[in-house]
């Protein structure tokens, strides 16, 4: 399927309409310029889509100008009566005809894509790669009003507002809400899918074929800050990844930071119970976000930019960026200068040497352990795509 | 004879006789102004939302506010613009269609009304007490049930009120179609704005009650501390997004059905052309409604039903893209080979047909399931459902003015202004929502209050700002053309537009009764049978007799307004035991008033044959 998809794309390349498609918007925002592979599914899905409906908006146009054109009323004519057509059964047969040829053109890649993507079965249950069904990575993602939290199943790792994921390989996602309705969406690697409170918990795949930073949105409305409740997902090379995760298995909360402003925020930081929400390390409570790796954030509660100015006017009040959210009014407000010291600390807190700006340069480490698997993938990642294809059709 | 009398009036023996009034012509001139005002309401809502959304990081008006806004601009234009302005054409329009003097239940019909009205006002009301519903016009729970102020019982009570109106006036047309045709006046012969009608009306018995229970449900959740929608609570938020849709996408089609209805007439009439492939016409009008009842969950692609769900919706959904196909095509058919005269309801007709097509066609994408996981809640269904909404419906709704303004008050809307209108209006909806479709695809979600800089959002966000006020001048000029036709215009003859339906055969102004004596329907477009050949006067089916015609009655107004009273009472009972007194003034109002209905006589009155024989005037 996929061989006659890039076909048909290519053709379409020449006609420049994806090229349009591709020229809007921004490359780590946009659906139009996918840098995953869910999201280059939907792309050709999305293409087929329009060039069917273009070719039959094309014959409505062409019907109705003509219609308008030769058979507006003319002067002098006004008293002229037209034949009164009851209908006509060829062309009515012809026009109920080719519209369900054009659908059932669609509906075949639709149920393919729809099951292709709904699948969230490890890749490597199967066949020669059976031993390897463990290293599937699987996040337990939470949505709460109005900021994400990510736990790497069985690796001691929480982050929040900033998901590391490795390229070129698919990470497993567990969606659950601790409040009300939200949708996960990073429209550049992947559809959205919602995350439901309650027993209703929802699986998807990320799979970026590119590093980057890629803006995350909430999609599902959530309340007065449903539009600020944004995250970044950082997507590093497999062999930075490691690397992170290596590192931040070995973060210790307790830390003595090296400036003494910092080691007096650390202070401020638990004195003002600023813990009993804030986790460092990966500690489960999750009442606020995890701020272990603060130090490397994309940006300040998702969408503030990274600098101490804001970090301490979001301690002063957090309500004036993000309106409606938790931590308004549950907390002792520290003054300028207490706020400061802990901006101060928070910023030091690094763990990793893997920040966001590993996903923008051109660096590519290969994993520490080489998997005859992994090599191919990064190899040849269009076979490898076309092999899953295949299996999912099965 | 109604008019004439009514000018030697004074103003309060006019305000009595419409709160007072079961004569269909009259509520729908009641719904055409409670759909008119709520139309400029939630016109204004849209303004705010698209300034708030003018440039990036606006700080125009905060982020609670705007989710009122955002969540009443929904509600307002579906349940309080769009459907009673459905209402106030088939009130208008359906019983002079098919030959009757006025609908089945007279009674009901004002009823429905004041239901409606009062309801809106209840929703309303929010605004002045603590805050309108903050939750979107879905409601979605549990965001909903844990709303902290009054909003959504506002919301859920209002919507009852008038849902309940709804349910009678659907009700009421279906009886009406069915028994009360003239006869000749067979099924297949009806226009198709009265089939459209119908079959909108039988969607909404069927539609509706999912509604109520989805309010009552939510009602109980609410202010009666139960927990159907509430996850912790051992709920299920995702059963109200079902009972939500299920009543929702219905909802669509009795919008958009008359729409179409309403576009057949008006293409028929000014191609000088039977309407081609009748019966397919009204075929593809029943198969859409069938099928519109089998796809409510494509609104929950990304909610997890899982990949079987998911196809068998994304393809029942594809299907309802042929018979509006069909639909199309027999449009332009029939224009094809007319004579097409370009007044401005055939003018909203053609700015209809290509709008409505890449609204379909968007309709179609968004139905591609796997595909739908990047649409969902993003500005590209926003643009989708607007092409939809407005292009359908609203555009359907403007053209039902044009066209039918001689009917409901005897003049024609000047058509210099009325092209005027189209213009800007039309322009500015393309500038608008056109845009909105890559807005979407580049990824800005919907119901956001604002987008933050940095994402290349802020061209496409400009220019729908730009069109969404050019549409605000195209209603303005509308506005102008109906106060000036009003105060200025001359009355018109009876037949403006050459029309073919029987509605065109009824003297200016339209006598209370409607029709003297029952026509004889000899046929598809009875008018333009006549015309052709006969002597260009509809045969009576009968000889004149005395007419039998419904008093008018105080009680609905009263009922509703008992209604009204307690739903108050209904919200703030938990807060205050004041809530118990207004709860039990108002159902003593409602039920009071409905035992006065049962238990007193009222059996109408009849207008004398030697009365009618006097008037002279009317049908020979």
């Amino acid at each position: 399927m996929k061989g006659w998809m890039d076909k048909f794309k290519a053709l379409f390349l020449v006609s420049g309409i994806a090229l349009i498609l591709s020229g809007c918007g921004n490359p780590y925002l946009s659906a139009l310029q996918p840098k995953g592979e869910g999201a280059d599914m939907i792309l050709d899905l999305m293409i087929l889509s329009i060039v069917i409906m273009i070719f039959v908006f094309l014959i409505v146009m062409a019907i109705y100008t003509y219609v308008l054109v030769r058979f507006r009323q003319k002067k002098g004519n006004e008293d002229y009566v037209p034949k009164q057509v009851e209908g006509n059964h060829m062309l009515e047969t012809l026009w109920t005809v080719i519209p369900i040829i054009l659908l059932l053109i669609l509906a075949v890649p639709t149920v393919q894509y729809t099951f292709a993507l709904s699948d969230t079965t490890p890749e490597t249950t199967e066949g020669e790669d059976g031993e390897n069904a463990e290293e599937a990575i699987w996040i337990d993602v939470t949505g709460k009003q109005f900021w994400w939290n990510f736990d790497y199943r069985g690796m001691d790792i929480q982050t929040s507002q900033d998901l590391y994921i490795p390229t070129d390989r698919r990470v497993y996602l567990t969606l659950s809400s601790g409040d009300v309705i939200h949708s996960f969406w990073v429209p550049a690697v992947s559809g959205k899918m919602d995350v439901n409170p309650g027993k209703n918990e929802n699986e998807m795949f990320l799979n970026a074929t590119e590093e980057g930073v890629f803006w995350g949105h909430c999609a599902e409305f959530c309340g007065p800050s449903h539009s600020l409740m944004d995250f970044r997902v950082v997507a590093v090379s497999p062999g930075e990844f490691d690397q992170w995760v290596e590192e931040m298995q070995n973060v210790d909360p307790d830390a003595q930071p090296e400036s003494d402003v910092a080691q007096e925020g650390k202070e401020l930081f638990a004195e003002n119970s600023c813990l009993n929400c804030h986790a460092i390390g990966s500690s489960p409570a999750m009442m606020g976000p995890n701020v272990t790796n603060f130090g490397d954030r994309s940006k300040i509660a998702g969408i503030l930019d990274y600098n101490k100015e804001n970090l301490v006017s979001w301690i002063l009040n957090p309500d004036k960026h993000k309106p409606g959210n938790l931590m308004s009014g549950n907390y002792t407000v520290p003054s300028r200068e207490d706020a400061n010291k802990i901006a101060e600390y928070l910023m030091t807190l690094s763990p990793s040497e893997i920040g966001p700006d590993d996903a923008q340069d051109d660096d590519y480490l290969q994993p520490k352990k080489k998997e005859e698997s992994n090599n191919e993938e990064t190899e040849n990642k269009e076979d490898e795509t076309a092999e899953e294809e295949s299996k999912d059709e099965e | 004879m109604s008019t004439a009398t009514l000018e030697k009036r004074g103003f309060g023996a006019t305000l009595w006789d419409y709160l007072t009034t079961v004569d269909h012509k009259k509520i729908a001139i009641l719904y055409l102004l409670g759909g008119a005002f709520f139309f400029l309401l939630g016109g204004l809502e849209a303004m705010l939302i698209r300034l708030q959304l003018m440039v990036p990081d606006n700080e125009l008006i905060g982020a609670q506010f705007y989710n009122e806004v955002m969540t009443m601009h929904g509600t307002t234009m579906i349940f309080l613009a769009a459907m009673p302005l459905i209402f106030a054409f088939m009130n208008a329009v359906v019983p002079l269609q098919i030959g009757a003097r006025d609908v089945a239940f007279p009674f009901l019909n004002s009823l429905g009304f004041w239901l409606f009205l009062f309801g809106g006002v209840l929703l309303n009301c929010s605004w002045f007490l603590g805050g309108a519903p903050d939750a979107g016009w879905t409601g979605y729970a549990p965001l909903s049930i844990w709303s902290p102020t009054h909003g959504v019982d506002f919301y859920a009570v209002g919507l009852q009120i008038s849902g309940f109106g709804t349910l009678m006036g659907g009700i009421n047309f279906i009886v009406t179609i069915v028994n009360m045709r003239a006869p000749g006046m067979t099924y297949m012969r009806m226009p198709l704005f009265t089939w459209t009608a119908f079959v909108a009306s039988i969607l909404i018995l069927f539609a509706f009650p999912a509604l109520t229970i989805g309010l009552f449900l939510m009602t109980f959740d609410r202010l009666f501390g139960a927990n159907f929608f509430v996850p912790d609570m051992g709920g299920n938020e995702i059963i109200w997004e079902h009972i939500f849709w299920i009543f929702g996408h219905p909802e669509v089609y009795i919008l958009v059905l008359p729409a179409f209805g309403i576009f057949s007439e008006i293409i028929s009439t000014f191609s000088k052309k039977r309407l081609f492939g009748y019966s397919s016409m009204v075929f593809a009008t029943v198969l859409i409604a069938f099928l519109g009842f089998m796809v409510w969950a494509h609104h929950m692609f990304t909610v997890g039903m899982g990949p079987i769900a998911n196809s068998i919706f994304a393809i029942a959904t594809m299907a309802i893209a042929v018979p509006t196909g069909i639909k199309i095509f027999n449009w332009l058919l029939t224009m094809w080979g007319g004579n097409i005269r370009m007044t401005t309801p055939m003018l909203w007709a053609a700015g209809f047909i290509p709008t409505f097509t890449i609204g379909g066609m968007t309709g179609v994408m968004v139905a591609v399931a796997a595909a739908d996981f990047q649409y969902h809640d993003t500005y590209f269904v926003v643009a989708h459902f607007h092409y939809v909404i407005v292009g359908g419906v609203v555009f359907g709704l403007i053209a039902a003015t044009h066209y039918w303004w001689p009917i409901m008050f005897g003049k024609v809307l000047d058509e210099k202004l009325g092209k005027w209108t189209f213009w800007t209006f039309f322009i500015g909806f393309h500038l608008t929502f056109f845009i909105q479709h890559f807005l979407g695809l580049i990824g800005m979600p919907r119901r956001y209050w604002k987008f933050l800089p940095g994402q290349d959002l802020e061209t496409g966000n400009f220019i729908s700002t730009i069109g969404a006020l050019l549409m605000a001048v195209g209603t303005i000029i509308l506005l102008y053309n109906v106060i000036k036709t009003t105060v200025k215009g001359e009355m018109c003859s009876q037949d403006p537009w050459d029309g073919r339906t029987l509605e065109w055969s009824i003297p200016n102004p339209t006598p209370h009764y409607n029709f003297k004596q029952l026509p004889l329907v000899r046929g598809l477009d009875p008018v333009w049978i006549e015309k052709t050949q006969g002597n260009g006067k509809v045969i009576p089916a009968e000889p004149v007799n005395d007419i039998h015609m419904p008093n008018n009655s105080f009680l609905p107004f009263m009922i509703s307004l008992g209604l009204f009273i307690a739903g108050f009472g209904f919200i703030y009972r938990p807060d205050t035991s004041f809530g118990y007194v207004l709860i039990a003034i108002g159902l003593i109002i409602t039920f009071g008033s409905m035992l006065i209905r049962s238990l007193k006589d009222d059996t109408g009155h009849h207008i004398h044959k030697e009365d009618l024989e006097k008037e002279g005037a009317g049908v020979e």
